[in-house]
């Protein structure tokens, strides 16, 4: 199994290095100027040229490519056009706010979702499974920001119990900092809970026509543990992958969910250089999502066979 | 909706919620969100608004203007013209420091100017009048002239960009294109680097050591007394989300709300919405001069008959509160605004559109229009001058494409077939028109005119004229002149006004009517 990790590992090279090349020259052929951008409506055409020069925009991609693998390759992403910071400290800075978003969003799901998704197969026909299957549904067709929006509406604007954007460092105090994710974090595990709880339910219905499940119940075993003990662990794996494909779908939700909600992370990051064309940004925050997407993949290989002794690589 | 019901609906939504408050922030924060987020820190490097806000809280001035828009003194105490206008002397008041306790000095201000002059274009032609800057001691400069010009006293007092920031010697001896690094001022207020998070917020404190003015606060003018203890500038990107937060209280004031949003303001009781005359913006039509069609000047003539301005207006704002069909080229109820010689244009006459175009020979070659679909105050604006266009006898290629795309292809000189363009339409705030010299759409200089680059010697004529003149009454009479020049040749067609109001809570007072949103002056109350 180790060597089958390190292999995969190795893996990752080649698809970071596509990664790479696919988004440098997505950035590049896009008809957009950075140097336009930051130097404002009034600039003058020299301006806007002084500036593209001094950014090394005006040299030749391919020189600008191997400037720019060359440096990433020893850990140097560069410096952001914009804000005059390295992009390894901006990333630094807004990583906590993401995975905060990221953690509290999959807690959310998995132990909103995974119960909702047993009961119903437990319950499968009844109006409990409807439900659960109707919010299924809707929790999939509706976007996120209008989710985020109603919410913001009922529990921070009426009802005035939460605030309405905004994020607070865990270091600024735990009270604020989890007060200031609930209604993002519910906002995005809506998607997740939909899509966690259906595969549950289906995967745990498969399992509960076994015949090991009508032995389980025929030894005199209650209810729960045949559900939880039994069904539950023989249904994890396709529930493992749809967790771990909706982590990683995650990347895509907090840009959104961060841009509503005002928190400074990643995602936000991600739409502010989009917007400015900061290219060393978007570059990297591109690779390092690329990276994160192809662990998560590789983790949830490695939690197969913890969950199923059957699968060896 | 009774306490009972409202708890178990959120209690079913989300569990059990966590209700502790907000820890309420120091009465004399104030939470102001911009029109964007602050991500570069030098106001002579980049002319973007948001830049020149930044420079306004924690530079000051020599000059500046008041809510009338004349000049007064600001860090100086006087200033004299000599007699044959060949050179002007300025003194500085006492008691000027920098954030860092230093004085300020004449060099400090001399080494300003010449940074400000190199990138400014109203520098730039300024510095052409200027033979030298002596200190003449550590309070008084003086700046000598080859001839008699007005822009001296005009390009000191810029109220918007690029602003005449006074930075330390060290600071502004920093090369033109390059950005500064050490954000020392000596304006009324103090930023806070370690605070600064982009896309997050930017903090300010007030200069306890700053010496305003004896004089009230009038526009850019007047004594500069902050009068709250910290700013923090909130990065909220979202319109509607910055709309809730004001309404929650937590924020205390929005720079540019959404017009369509203005109406839920309205009818909060803790919202005021403030108009200040001198913010706002003028929408303009501008083409290409170097391709076809519009290199012919008698088909740029066209479309002063095919638009009116009430339809790009109502279209883009749609309120009519906020609005103003204005045909002047500086911008009405300014200094050099005046609708003489306009009333046969901009009323939309198709038909007269259509001769023009006739006896141009205008062969249907297609106008290649840019139009910028993600800002919501431009947005509507290209889809109307292709329709009023139309029905004024041309042919329209509109393409769609972000705002930074456009900015990114209207830099390009290449034909439209080639990626290049025929017209785009914008707006500037109106601080950045009001005269010929820093309009910049007007600059008829060939390759060293904006975008577009209309090539007109009589143009620059004028325009070199108003530089030379000091007289008021004169400068009014070529303002005229460069204006009915505009309408000859085509460098830009105004096509409305529109105010942007400011949206803040009740609790704060004492907003200036400034051409540029400040924040000395207003205080935040329980």
């Amino acid at each position: 199994m180790y060597g089958y990790f390190f292999r995969r590992l190795l893996g990752t090279i080649p698809v970071m290095l596509v990664v790479a090349v696919f988004i440098f020259l997505m950035l590049r052929l896009t008809p957009s100027d950075p140097a336009a951008v930051i130097a404002g409506d009034n600039a003058t055409t020299e301006q806007v040229a002084q500036i593209r020069s001094q950014l090394g925009l005006d040299r030749p991609m391919i020189e600008q490519f191997v400037i720019w693998s060359g440096r990433v390759l020893t850990g140097n992403f560069g410096e952001s056009f914009f804000f005059k910071k390295t992009v390894a400290s901006l990333i630094a800075e807004r990583i906590e706010p993401t995975l905060s978003l990221a953690l509290f969003t999959i807690l959310i799901a998995v132990f909103v979702a995974v119960p909702l998704g047993v009961l119903a197969a437990h319950r499968h026909g009844s109006w409990i499974d409807r439900i659960v299957m109707g919010f299924s549904v809707l929790g999939f067709s509706v976007p996120v920001f209008v989710i985020g929006y109603l919410l913001i509406y009922l529990f921070a604007v009426y009802l005035n119990w939460l605030p309405v954007q905004g994020y607070q460092r865990i270091s600024e105090g735990v009270g604020g900092w989890v007060q200031r994710l609930i209604l993002p974090s519910v906002t995005l595990s809506v998607i997740y809970i939909a899509l966690i709880a259906r595969m549950t339910r289906t995967s745990v219905l498969e399992v509960l026509s076994e015949d090991y499940i009508r032995t389980a119940r025929a030894k005199g075993q209650s209810e729960r543990k045949v559900l939880f003990r039994h069904a539950l662990r023989n249904a994890a794996v396709p529930i493992v992958t749809v967790i771990g494909l909706g982590v990683a779908l995650l990347i895509g939700g907090v840009v959104v969910t961060e841009s509503v909600f005002t928190i400074p992370g990643l995602g936000r990051l991600t739409v502010d250089a989009v917007l400015a064309r900061d290219y060393p940004t978007i570059q990297a925050v591109i690779l390092l999502f690329s990276f994160v997407y192809v662990m998560i993949n590789l983790s949830v290989d490695m939690i197969y066979t913890v969950l199923d002794p059957r699968i060896r690589y | 909706m009774n306490a009972f019901r409202k708890t178990i609906l959120a209690a079913t939504c989300v569990g059990s919620l966590m209700t502790v408050a907000v820890p309420a922030l120091a009465q004399t924060t104030l939470r102001a969100v911009m029109h964007s987020d602050l991500k570069i820190l030098d106001p002579i490097w980049t002319t973007a608004y948001i830049v020149r806000n930044h420079g306004y809280m924690i530079y000051d001035t020599l000059l500046a203007q008041d809510e009338k828009g004349e000049i007064k003194p600001q860090m100086v105490e006087k200033y004299e013209a000599a007699a044959d206008g060949k050179s002007y002397t300025f003194t500085l008041r006492d008691g000027l420091l920098w954030h860092d306790g230093k004085p300020v000095t004449s060099e400090d201000c001399i080494a300003s100017i010449k940074r400000w002059a190199v990138k400014d274009s109203l520098g730039q032609k300024m510095m052409t009048f200027v033979d030298s800057i002596d200190a003449v001691d550590a309070k008084t400069f003086t700046i000598k002239l080859k001839e008699p010009t007005g822009l001296v006293l005009l390009g000191l007092s810029k109220p918007s960009s690029n602003v005449p920031f006074m930075m330390p010697k060290r600071v502004a001896e920093t090369d033109a294109n390059k950005q500064i690094e050490d954000f020392t001022g000596s304006g009324p207020f103090v930023f806070v680097k370690d605070e600064w998070k982009p896309g997050d917020k930017t903090v300010y404190i007030k200069f306890d050591k700053y010496k305003p003015r004896a004089e009230p606060a009038s526009g850019l003018a007047g004594g500069k007394v902050v009068k709250v203890d910290r700013v923090e500038w909130r990065a909220i990107s979202d319109a509607q989300q910055a709309v809730n937060a004001l309404q929650k209280g937590e924020i205390d004031y929005i720079e540019q709300p959404s017009h369509d949003l203005l109406g839920t303001l309205k009818k909060d009781a803790s919202i005021a919405i403030v108009q200040v005359p001198q913010i706002k913006a003028q929408y303009v039509f501008r083409p290409n001069h170097l391709h076809k069609p519009f290199d012919n000047p008698k088909i740029r003539q066209a479309l002063w008959y095919a638009f009116n301005q009430e339809d790009f207006l109502m279209a883009t704002i749609g309120d009519e509160n906020y609005i103003k069909a204005c045909k002047a080229l500086f911008v009405c109820d300014t200094q050099f605004g005046t609708t003489n010689g306009t009333d046969a244009i901009l009323n939309s006459n198709a038909k007269k559109s259509q001769e023009l175009l006739k006896e141009a020979g205008y062969d249907g070659t297609p106008v290649l229009l840019m139009h910028s679909t993600d800002l919501k105050a431009l947005t509507n604006l290209a889809p109307v001058a292709k329709s009023l266009m139309e029905k004024g006898g041309f042919k329209v290629d509109m393409q769609s494409m972000d705002w930074q795309t456009l900015v990114a292809r209207r830099a390009k000189k290449d034909p439209p077939s080639a990626g290049g363009w025929n017209a785009f339409l914008t707006a500037w705030v109106v601080a950045d028109v009001m005269n010929p010299v820093s309009a910049a759409y007007v600059n008829s200089g060939c390759d060293k005119a904006s975008f577009g680059w209309p090539c007109d010697p009589e143009m620059e004529k004028l325009r070199d004229d108003f530089a030379r003149t000091t007289d008021l009454a004169k400068q009014k009479q070529i303002a005229e002149a460069v204006q009915k020049r505009n309408i000859e040749i085509t460098a830009m067609i105004p096509v409305g006004e529109y105010v942007q109001p400011i949206a803040i809570r009740k609790n704060v007072k004492g907003l200036l009517m400034a051409p540029v949103p400040v924040h000395w002056n207003i205080e935040v109350t329980k």
